[in-house]
C-alpha cells in the first residue's frame, strides 16, 4: 500500500481528485518547504485540516465565518476555555446559539481557506495513511471537493501540462455515470457552462470550442476542470464503433479472424 | 501460402519496463535499439530504446506475432505513429512506483488511442516492488474508465507477461463477437 510521491510531479489537485474518486478514508501528509501539512478525509471528503500546529479553536472559526461576534466569542471563550471544540460544539447548539449546520458551514469556510493555500504547494513529499480519522476533540466535517478541484483546476495555466492532459481536440465528451454525482450542485462558471451545454459523444472539443468561441487554451482549461472534477470523460468523437480495418488482418472474413486470434492464444498458453 | 505476420504494440512512458516485457516472451533476442544513456537527467539507468524494440512469437508456418515496443522518451514521439500502424492491438506499460509519469502514461494513451480504435490493455508494472501504487489507485489516477482492462504486472516474469497478452487478444475476441467488425 503505497500512496506517495512529490507535489512537483503528482500535483494537490491531482491528489484531491484521487481521493475523491476513489472515495478513500486517511489522512493525506504533505511535507513543504517550511511546514507539514495532513488533511484527513472519510469517504473522499475532507473532515479536517491542518497546516503546522493546529492552534485553531472552534469559536475563533465561527467569528471569521461571521457566525458569532466577537463579543460573545470572548465570553464564552471564558466560560469554556477548557473544553474541547466538540464540546463546545453541542454546547453553542443547546442553547441555541447556532444549529448544527450553522457550526458545519463554519467550519467549511474554515478548510475551504487552508485547502487554497495547499493548491499553492507545488514542491513537498506526500503520504496518504489510510484510516486515520479526525482528532478526537474536534468536529469532522464533510465537505466536498468537487467545487475545490474545479477551482484548483481553474488556477492551472501551463499549456504544456495541458497538452499531457488533452493530446487531442479531436477527442468528444461524455458525461460520466458515477453514482451520487450531481452536475448541479458543482458551482460551475458561465464559461464552463457553456461548455456543458455541448457535451455530446459526437461534438469534438475541437467543434465545442468554435461553438463557443475558446481558443486553444481557454477551451483546454475549461476541458481540464471538468476532468479533473470527474464530471467528463475522453471518449472517440461519435463514440465510433471499433472497426477493424483490412489492415490488421489479412481476412475480412470473421470466421477466419477469429481462428487467426485463437491460434495467437493457444500459442501464447503453450510459452 | 505466404507468412501472416500480426503486430502487438507495447508503449508507455521511459522506464516502465517496455522491453522487459517483451523481452521476457520473445523467442528471438529482442532486437533492441537500446542506447546508452548520457543526459543526466535521465539516468536513472544506462540504457533506453531510442527508435523501437522487436520481438517475435511464431504460432506456425504461416502466423507470426511481432511485439513492437515504442521508444519511452518523448523526443521519439514521431516513432509512435508509424509504428501503431495496423496493430492488432496494444498494451500501455505502467511504472506503478512513479505516479509523476502516471500524468505522461495517460496521454501516450489517448494518442494511441486516437491513431487506432483497436483493443489495448492497462499494465500496472512492477507490482514486486515496495513502492508500487496499488491498482485500483492507478486506475483512479489515470481515470481508467472501469470497463477499461487494468492488470497487475511484472514484466520480469513470464508468467505475469503471458496474463496480459492472453487478457489482450480475449479482448480483441469480445470485440470481433460483439459484431462491431
Ligand atoms: N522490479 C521490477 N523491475 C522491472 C520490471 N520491469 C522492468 N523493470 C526494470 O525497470 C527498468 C526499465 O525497464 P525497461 O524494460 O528498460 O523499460 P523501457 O520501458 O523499455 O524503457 P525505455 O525504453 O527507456 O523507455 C529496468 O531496470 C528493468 O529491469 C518489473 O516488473 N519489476
Ligand atoms: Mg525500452
Amino acid at each position: 500500500m503505497a500512496l506517495k510521491g512529490n507535489l512537483r510531479e503528482f500535483s494537490f489537485i491531482q491528489l484531491l481528485n484521487l481521493i475523491n474518486l476513489a472515495k478513500k478514508t486517511g489522512a493525506l501528509y504533505v511535507e513543504g518547504p517550511s511546514e507539514i501539512s495532513k488533511v484527513i478525509f472519510r469517504e473522499g471528503k475532507i473532515a479536517y485540516a491542518v497546516i503546522g500546529q493546529d492552534t485553531s479553536n472552534l469559536l475563533q472559526i465561527l467569528v471569521n465565518a461571521s457566525l458569532i461576534n466577537p463579543t460573545q466569542e470572548a465570553l464564552l471563550q471564558e466560560r469554556y476555555k477548557n473544553s474541547s471544540d466538540k464540546e463546545k460544539g453541542i454546547y453553542l447548539i443547546n442553547s441555541g446559539y447556532l444549529n448544527q449546520e450553522q457550526i458545519f458551514s463554519g467550519i467549511e469556510v474554515y478548510l475551504t481557506e487552508i485547502i487554497r493555500q495547499l493548491f499553492t504547494w507545488s514542491e513537498g513529499f506526500f503520504r496518504f495513511e489510510t484510516g486515520e480519522l479526525t482528532p478526537d476533540e474536534k468536529i469532522p466535517a464533510r465537505l466536498n471537493l468537487e467545487n475545490l478541484i474545479i477551482e484548483g483546476a481553474r488556477k492551472l495555466h501551463e499549456m504544456e501540462e495541458l497538452r499531457e492532459e488533452i493530446p487531442s481536440l479531436e477527442m468528444a465528451l461524455k458525461f460520466t455515470d458515477r453514482p451520487g454525482m450531481n452536475i448541479r450542485n458543482v458551482n460551475l462558471s458561465v464559461e464552463e457552462w457553456r461548455v456543458v451545454s455541448y457535451v455530446n459523444p459526437k461534438n469534438t472539443i475541437q467543434q465545442i470550442a468554435r461553438a463557443t468561441k475558446l481558443n486553444d487554451l481557454e477551451i483546454r482549461k475549461v476541458v481540464y476542470a471538468l476532468l479533473q472534477a470527474g464530471l467528463v470523460e475522453l471518449i472517440r468523437p461519435g463514440g465510433a464503433p471499433i472497426a477493424l480495418s483490412g489492415r490488421r488482418l489479412a481476412t475480412k472474413d470473421p470466421a477466419e479472424q477469429k481462428s487467426l486470434v485463437n491460434r495467437l492464444i493457444d500459442r501464447i498458453r503453450s510459452i | 501460402m505466404q507468412t501472416q505476420t500480426v503486430k502487438i504494440v507495447v508503449t508507455g512512458p521511459f522506464n516502465a519496463g517496455k522491453t522487459e516485457l517483451i523481452r521476457s516472451v520473445s523467442e528471438i533476442d529482442v532486437v533492441s535499439t537500446e542506447k546508452k544513456i548520457t543526459s543526466e537527467a535521465e539516468k536513472i539507468k544506462n540504457s533506453t530504446t531510442v527508435a523501437m524494440d522487436f520481438g517475435r512469437i511464431t504460432v506456425d508456418d504461416d502466423l507470426v506475432l511481432f511485439l513492437f515496443g515504442t521508444p519511452g522518451q518523448k523526443r521519439f514521439d514521431f516513432m509512435w505513429e508509424i509504428l501503431s500502424e495496423g496493430m492488432l492491438g496494444f498494451i500501455v506499460m505502467i511504472d506503478s512506483t512513479r505516479p509523476e509519469t502516471f500524468r505522461e502514461a495517460r496521454s501516450i494513451l489517448e494518442t494511441f488511442r486516437a491513431y487506432a480504435p483497436t483493443p489495448y490493455i492497462v499494465a500496472a508494472n512492477k507490482q514486486d516492488c515496495q513502492d508500487a501504487w496499488e491498482v485500483e489507485d492507478i486506475r483512479v489516477a489515470l481515470r481508467l474508465d472501469p470497463s477499461i482492462k487494468l492488470l497487475p504486472c511484472i514484466a520480469k516474469k513470464k508468467s505475469s507477461v503471458k496474463t496480459i497478452l492472453l487478457e489482450l487478444l480475449y479482448g480483441i475476441l469480445e470485440e470481433m463477437d460483439s459484431g462491431k467488425s
